[in-house]
């Protein structure tokens, strides 16, 4: 428990120490909340589907805590040969720990970072339903967290080169992030995508996020809890074993 | 099994990567409390042989032994027994000395009064306790392998494993380090296996080497052995005439690639 527990303080202790990455790391997502939720603002409403910006703020958080636990495992493949994750590996500890104290580090993480970006949003104008809402919310940003930076390591522990970083974030991390509903609503959409949106497991998250902090879910709140739940357990037992699959 | 005065069995050992056959049926002894040298140029297998009994890497194929355990069936156990200071970095450069120290004691299981106690004792003996509460990003190559050197130390291995400790050191800093390392060698009894691409380092630290080239090793003995089963006067011409080559022929691998990289990124 102890080495689960120092893992996860070690990764909390690296991201409170950097500030100069989380200001950077706000980036992308303003730029989104910006462009997207001030751009799109007057289209969206005309077609009677109210205020972007209280759609979109959900899937700008959904996208923060997406991008930074993918990242914190696939970072990984530079840790095995020229960082600490070796001093880990051999170890007299099971790998297990080892993959937890990382992954539950990496979400706590991401976590923190949605939180941050939560706050960005309540500046530009977001109006949550209530308070509880937020703290209910936060534990669906929670699961999203522990369901990709356990996907992450999975990934992480499987990829060889530095090569494969791009094809991860090409084809794996830009898709999960265009395909979960976070930037149009999930209603009327054609065949194909709404498949290709369905098999996304981002998608529930945002729509978790948002049936609780606007009061508007497609699918349901016990649903979208359900299915994180699920692929969640799924991909922390992947996580397990590709981690202890690794050699150096 | 303890009796043995053999703290390292490897036999037939071979282990390849696709075609390539980075150790090809290596077999030797290393002794208990001996510090014991793996001599041979860049790309020989060293780095392989290491990674095989640090369980880190599996065999292909030959058996291996660890104070009479198997590295890869008893891996805890093994890993329990020995330190090993990695030819690549593998300290968190965004922690401070001591919290790498203080870290690898947990994972270590070594308890809180120990950790203090001999963390104090290593970080002054190597000369980093003024700078323990500094972060690593902000020490120089010297103090990064010492750090490491330290925590290798910190949970009082049988056998210290250092893969070119000494690469891209000053001739000071290399004197410093071995000074140290053969200390707690003689006080403490733990065998130190190192490898090296240099000569006078094997030659001065070493009780016993063993020159590797190609994934084979060519010829085991102390240095004045070498030197009298060669004829030669001098290690240097010993290496020459069992291998053919001098040590500076390299070859340079990806790995060696990124380690480049790595080195401009370092920060
Ligand atoms: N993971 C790997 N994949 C492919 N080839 C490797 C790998 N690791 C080592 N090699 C090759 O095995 C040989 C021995 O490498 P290594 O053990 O690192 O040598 P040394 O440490 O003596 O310099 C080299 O030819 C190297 O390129
Ligand atoms: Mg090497």
């Amino acid at each position: 428990m102890s080495v689960v527990f120092i893992l996860w303080l070690r990764e909390l202790k690296k991201y409170l120490r950097s500030r100069a990455q989380i200001v950077a790391s706000l980036g992308t997502p303003l730029m989104y909340l910006g462009v997207l939720g001030f751009g799109l603002g007057p289209v969206f409403r005309r077609a009677g589907e109210g205020s972007y910006l209280q759609f979109v703020a959900p899937g700008v958080i959904g996208m923060t805590v997406l991008f930074t636990a993918m990242f914190s495992g696939i970072a990984m493949l530079w840790d095995r040969q020229f960082g600490f994750l070796k001093e880990t590996l051999v170890a007299p500890v099971p790998r297990v720990q080892i993959m937890m104290g990382r992954t539950l580090g990496g979400a706590t993480v991401a976590v923190l970072q949605g939180l941050l970006i939560f706050g960005v949003t309540l500046v530009a104008g977001f109006r949550p339903t209530s308070v509880l809402a937020v703290i209910l919310a936060f534990l669906i940003i929670a699961l999203i967290a522990l369901v990709f930076a356990a996907l992450a390591t999975a990934i992480g522990s499987s990829l060889k080169d530095m090569q494969g970083f791009q094809m991860v974030m090409n084809f794996l991390v830009m898709p999960l992030w265009f395909l979960s509903g976070a930037l149009y609503p999930l209603q009327g959409l054609p065949a194909a995508l709404a498949v290709l949106t369905r098999i996304d497991p981002l998608t529930y998250g945002i729509d978790g996020v948002r049936g609780i902090l606007i009061g508007t879910a497609h699918f349901g709140v016990a649903l979208d809890i359900a299915v994180l739940l699920g692929v969640g357990v799924l991909f922390v037992i992947a996580g397990a074993w590709r981690f202890s699959k690794i050699e150096v | 099994m303890s009796q043995d005065n053999r703290i390292i069995r490897v036999q037939h050992l071979v282990r390849t990567f696709g075609t390539v056959t980075a150790v090809n049926d290596v077999t030797f002894d290393v002794r208990r409390g001996e510090t014991f040298a793996f001599l041979g140029p860049n790309g020989a297998g060293k780095t392989t042989t290491i990674k095989m009994l640090t369980t880190v890497l599996r065999p292909t194929s030959g058996t291996l032994e660890l104070d009479g355990l198997d590295p890869v069936k008893d891996s805890t156990e093994v890993r329990k027994r020995f330190g090993v200071v990695f030819q690549d970095p593998s300290l968190d450069s965004e922690l401070t000395a001591w919290e790498n120290l203080d870290i690898h004691g947990v994972l270590y299981h070594v308890p809180r009064r120990v950790r203090r106690e001999r963390g104090e004792t290593l970080l002054k003996l190597f000369e980093l306790w003024d700078r323990r509460n500094d972060l690593v990003k902000t020490f120089s190559g010297g103090m990064r392998r010492r750090l490491e050197i330290a925590r290798g130390f910190l949970h009082t291995p049988r056998v210290l494993f250092l893969d070119e400790p000494t690469l891209g050191l000053d001739p000071q800093s290399r004197n410093q380090m071995w000074t140290h390392v053969k200390n707690l060698n003689a006080t403490e009894g733990v065998t130190v296996f190192l490898t090296t691409h240099y000569m006078d380092e094997a030659d001065r630290v070493a009780d016993r080497i063993a020159i590797i080239d190609h994934g084979k090793i060519v010829a085991t003995g102390s240095s004045a052995e070498l030197k009298q089963q060669t004829g030669a006067d001098s290690l240097e011409a010993a290496f020459l005439k069992l291998t053919g080559t001098t040590i500076r022929d390299e070859t340079f691998s990806a790995e060696d690639r990124m380690r480049q990289v790595a080195r401009v990124w370092r920060r």
